[in-house]
């Protein structure tokens, strides 16, 4: 199978992403600069973490203006995998592809700490082979990462079952803890915290094997499909 | 802002005549201090540089070391302590932005950073902790957004820097030895000035930073754009693996006067620029501020002219503006032009090499009145002291400072910050550990033994983690080295720091001298910063959670030897005794021996013990594993000391070893072969901290409230003042 990694201006997860997926995964990766045309043979795409654009604005923002959008949109209508992590997540929120903002942590600072997820939704491409509430160690590493919806949409996320991950604990202030959603569809799939920091032994304090079932079922689920 | 009369007369001889204004402004910028080492270059000669590992070629800003398999690691270490007092957030932001510069002209990529802040006291001074937390909050912004890790440093507190910051940041890159800049250039060669645009911030910063600091010069500090920065990393790695670069230089301190100079200077060449090619911010800038404007993110780059439209599509890409503003000539002339006026021409040798100066030193006079100081009687309550201890801003938990830091991007990190010293995998299989320690208070009570203390304490810290020094940066931070009795501490702590690095074979592959700092109360103390990069070839410890039953045994001697430490100073507010000594020999012994077992995997967990002694030391092995922990001041090696010498005594070449029942024997039966110094000096158990003496219980504290204590008091007292 074969995904494609957006790399914009000030993305610097990219190559950590990249590392993990061909060395650890063993699959075919490619990077894509955010004025490149996607091709149409790609399995799935992910938008790595950094600082596109230097968070200028705000995070995300000025990325989910960038010529490959357009792609990135028809291929997830057509209901191919995508997963952002961090800023990716902030750039599917601004550029609509995921309701919600993310907002300033209530400490104002930036936040670099392991934590736990809990796995709310394991039917997405990305969580399928998880049991439900299975917990995930991990790290999270964002200076805008609280997850902001109203009321209304809240419900809307329940009953439409687009809470994917809640945090363990109280990280950020988040809305009802979410720390990771995706679309009405389940293909488009956004998380604040980092899978590929935590999928290796040798850099997890914890256990890996729980991050690793996230790149695992989208490897079940593209096979499926194929 | 300008040069010293006896050196204007030495120009104007060296070129026959009287320099204009733009050729004094350049010579000026290159001729500071900060950038020409004049009081320090004929002492620096005495460090030992070269090694098996070290590879030294011309035009390096950064040291590098070869760690095999093709591969090397860079390293560099800068401070920024002038901007940081006058505008942390900016200063601390750009000293980040300048060290990273320097290990990318190497052709590396920036694998990590540290940071080394030193600030008055934030308990009583509110300047102390703004300072403080803008610093923080300039490096994590910084560095954060470029994608490096911040994964290690220390954080220190102390009156003689009130009203002042001084801000140190290191840097290692990695990559792989064929991929190194050769720098080299030959005539027709274009000279490309690539990054930010130059403009009026920083002008002068070099002679800012050569001065004390008396005024609040703003315009000296420059602007971080830490985008602009990440940007022309990924241009410039990108340019250097197209074969578009011949030879790299950052533009820091003294800016184009300093990276033209220097650069035509060590390769033998002339360069002749037109000021008016340079991409500026500001339309009506002057040759002369152009030439000295220290505008970040900023890199010079040698082309071959087959190669520019290559370099040109490159930039293209990653939006990082590039201009031609010059060529290479074979005249070894650094000529500026202004369009097609001349406005300065001056031979690169005589610019980028200042009169070297031979300053006079002399022993201070504060040291003998020291010692007629008589040492404080011991305190009453040993748990309260502990525990006091344990808040203390210099030994509680940084992790207010270091959780603001993405130390996980680039997935290296192996071993985290909070421990002695973090660890960094490298593609070849093998492991990095670093460090950087200081310690004003030792060195200045005694700059060489201090000095030597700072080096043993970083070697201890990565040791810590299984590994072998294999390098050191220094950084030497002084007052004002007109006066001979500051100059002489620095002569000192270069001479300690000249023995050590013979005596165990660690180069010295790089480091900075930063005189003049100055506070409005006097100068700083002595502070010698010292970075240890260590190697392990096979892995490194793997810390475990000690357990109910684990031993706890001491390598080193205590020794009477509480000079400059956290018990006198910030218990009794006593400044004076005895400093802490290496013995060399005991060092080396207690280096291989901790190695050795950690190799055969024989302890749970290795910690060094350091600020705040034993007491401290203990506590916190007993704090991250959450179990109590006793401890018998009886089987403790020392010359029978009295209770709180041996609970707070900073000895040097001391290690705590967490070891399980089954390993003991083979632990204790290679000590013994060595002739190691060594004690079995208590048992983890319980929920306490507890050290008796003839046993009978003299100091005791629960460990979750020594871990509350330990893990919030810095974090509060930057909240909540």
């Amino acid at each position: 199978m074969k995904v494609g990694i957006v790399v914009f201006p000030g993305s610097n997860c990219d190559r950590d992403m990249y590392h993990v997926l061909l060395d650890v995964f063993k699959l075919d990766v490619k990077y894509f600069w955010h004025e490149d045309k996607l091709p149409k043979d790609l399995d799935a795409i992910v938008l790595p973490g950094g600082f596109s654009y230097g968070d200028r604005l705000r995070a995300g923002v000025i990325a989910a203006h960038s010529p490959v959008i357009s792609d990135v949109k028809r291929m997830a209508d057509k209901g191919m995998p995508v997963l952002g992590v961090c800023n990716g997540f902030q750039i599917l929120v601004e550029a609509e592809l995921l309701p919600g903002v993310l907002l300033k942590n209530t400490s104002l600072n930036f936040m670099c700490r392991w934590t736990e997820l809990i796995v709310e939704n394991n039917k997405t491409p990305f969580t399928n082979k998880f049991a439900l509430k299975e917990r995930i160690p991990i790290p999270i590493a964002n200076g805008e990462g609280r997850y902001y919806v109203d009321k209304a949409t809240l419900h809307t996320l329940k009953k439409n079952n687009q809470i994917v991950f809640r945090y363990g604990e109280s990280v950020n202030n988040s809305v009802f803890d979410i720390a990771g959603i995706c679309n009405k569809e389940g293909n488009v799939v956004g998380m604040m915290p980092h899978p590929e920091r935590a999928v290796e032994a040798e850099i997890n304090p914890k256990d890996c094997k729980p991050a690793s079932v996230i790149f695992e079922s989208l490897i079940t689920t593209v096979g499926a499909r194929k | 802002m300008s040069l010293q009369p006896q050196e204007l007369d030495y120009l104007s001889k060296k070129i026959k005549r009287k320099p204009n204004d733009v050729e004094t402004h350049i010579v000026a910028a290159e001729w500071s201090e900060h950038c020409s080492y004049k009081s320090s270059k004929k002492h620096l000669k005495i460090l030992p540089m070269s090694g098996p590992r070290v590879i030294r070629e011309k035009g390096f800003d950064s040291g590098v070391l070869d760690v095999g398999d093709g591969y090397v690691v860079t390293v560099h270490i800068e401070s920024h302590n002038h901007p940081s007092a006058v505008e942390p957030y900016g200063g601390a932001a750009t000293g980040v932005g300048g060290v990273i510069r320097d290990i990318l002209s190497a052709g590396t990529r920036p694998i990590a950073l540290f940071d080394g802040l030193r600030f008055g006291n934030i308990e009583k001074d509110s300047q102390a902790r703004w300072l403080f937390k803008n610093a923080v909050t300039g490096i994590a912004d910084y560095g954060n957004c470029l994608g490096i890790p911040t994964i290690g440093g220390e954080v220190e507190f102390d009156d003689c820097y009130t009203n002042y910051a001084l801000v140190d940041v290191a840097s290692i890159g990695f990559g792989k030895k064929e991929r190194l800049i050769k720098n080299h250039a030959d005539a027709g060669d274009l000279v490309v000035l690539l990054g930010g645009s130059t403009g009026r911030d920083g002008i002068g910063g070099a002679q800012f930073a050569s001065d004390s600091l008396e005024t609040e010069d703003r315009s000296a500090v420059q602007i971080p754009d830490p985008f602009i920065e990440k940007l022309i990393i990924e241009a410039t790695l990108e340019a250097r693996n197209e074969g578009c670069i011949k030879a790299l230089k950052d533009l820091g301190g003294g800016g184009l006067s300093c990276a033209i100079s220097e650069t035509a200077d060590t390769l033998g060449i002339g360069i002749e620029l037109d000021v008016n090619r340079v991409h500026t911010r500001e339309s009506d800038m002057s040759p002369r501020e152009i030439m000295t404007s220290e505008s970040q993110e900023r890199m010079l780059v040698i082309t071959d002219k087959k190669k520019l439209a290559k370099l040109e599509s490159i930039c293209k890409k990653f939006r990082v503006t590039c201009s031609v503003i010059g060529k290479v000539t074979s005249d070894k002339m650094m000529r500026v032009k202004n369009n097609n006026v001349v406005v300065a021409s001056i031979p690169a040798e005589i610019v980028a090499n200042a009169p070297l100066l031979d300053r006079p030193s002399k022993v201070p006079a504060y040291l003998k009145e020291l010692q007629k100081k008589k040492e404080p009687t011991p305190v009453s309550d040993l748990s309260k002291t502990i525990m006091r201890l344990l808040s203390c801003p210099n030994i509680a938990s940084k992790i207010w400072v270091y959780g603001q830091y993405d130390h996980e991007v680039g997935i290296r990190t192996v071993v985290k910050p909070g421990m002695d010293s973090a660890v960094l995998r490298l593609d070849n299989g093998k492991y990095l550990a670093a460090k950087i320690d200081g310690n004003p208070k030792q060195c200045y009570i005694d700059p060489k033994n201090g000095a030597i203390g700072c080096f043993e304490e970083a070697c201890r810290n990565v040791v810590c983690t299984g590994a072998t020094p294999i390098g050191m940066v220094d950084h030497l931070q002084f007052g004002n080295p007109e006066n001979p009795e500051i100059f002489w501490t620095f002569l000192e702590s270069l001479k300690g720091i000249s023995e050590f690095s013979k005596y165990f074979d660690i180069p010295c592959v790089g480091g900075k001298v930063s005189l003049y700092n100055e506070t409005p109360q006097g100068p700083i103390k002595p502070t010698p910063l010292i970075g240890v990069l260590g190697l392990i070839e096979k892995k490194p410890l793997h810390t475990q959670k000690s357990e109910q039953g684990d031993i706890l045994i001491l390598i080193g001697i205590t020794k009477d030897e509480l000079g400059g430490s956290e018990y006198y100073e910030y218990i009794h507010g006593f400044v004076g005794g005895k400093c802490p000594t290496v013995d060399f020999v005991e060092s080396k012994r207690n280096m291989g021996a901790v190695i050795h077992i950690i190799e055969n995997e024989w302890a749970k967990n290795v910690h060094d013990c350091s600020k705040g002694g034993l007491a401290i030391a203990v506590s916190e092995l007993a704090m991250t594993s959450g179990i109590g922990c006793t401890v018998s001041l009886d089987n403790i090696q020392s010359s029978k000391l009295p209770d709180d010498k041996i609970l707070f005594s900073e000895s040097h070449s001391r290690y705590l070893l967490s070891v399980s029942k089954s390993n003991l024997d083979s632990v204790l039966g290679y000590l013994k072969t060595k002739k190691v110094n060594f004690g079995i000096i208590g048992k983890f158990e319980g929920k306490s901290i507890a050290f008796s003496k003839s046993k009978k219980v003299i100091a005791k504290l629960s460990v979750d409230k020594a871990h509350d204590k330990w893990f919030n008091s810095l974090k509060d007292l930057v909240l909540h003042g």
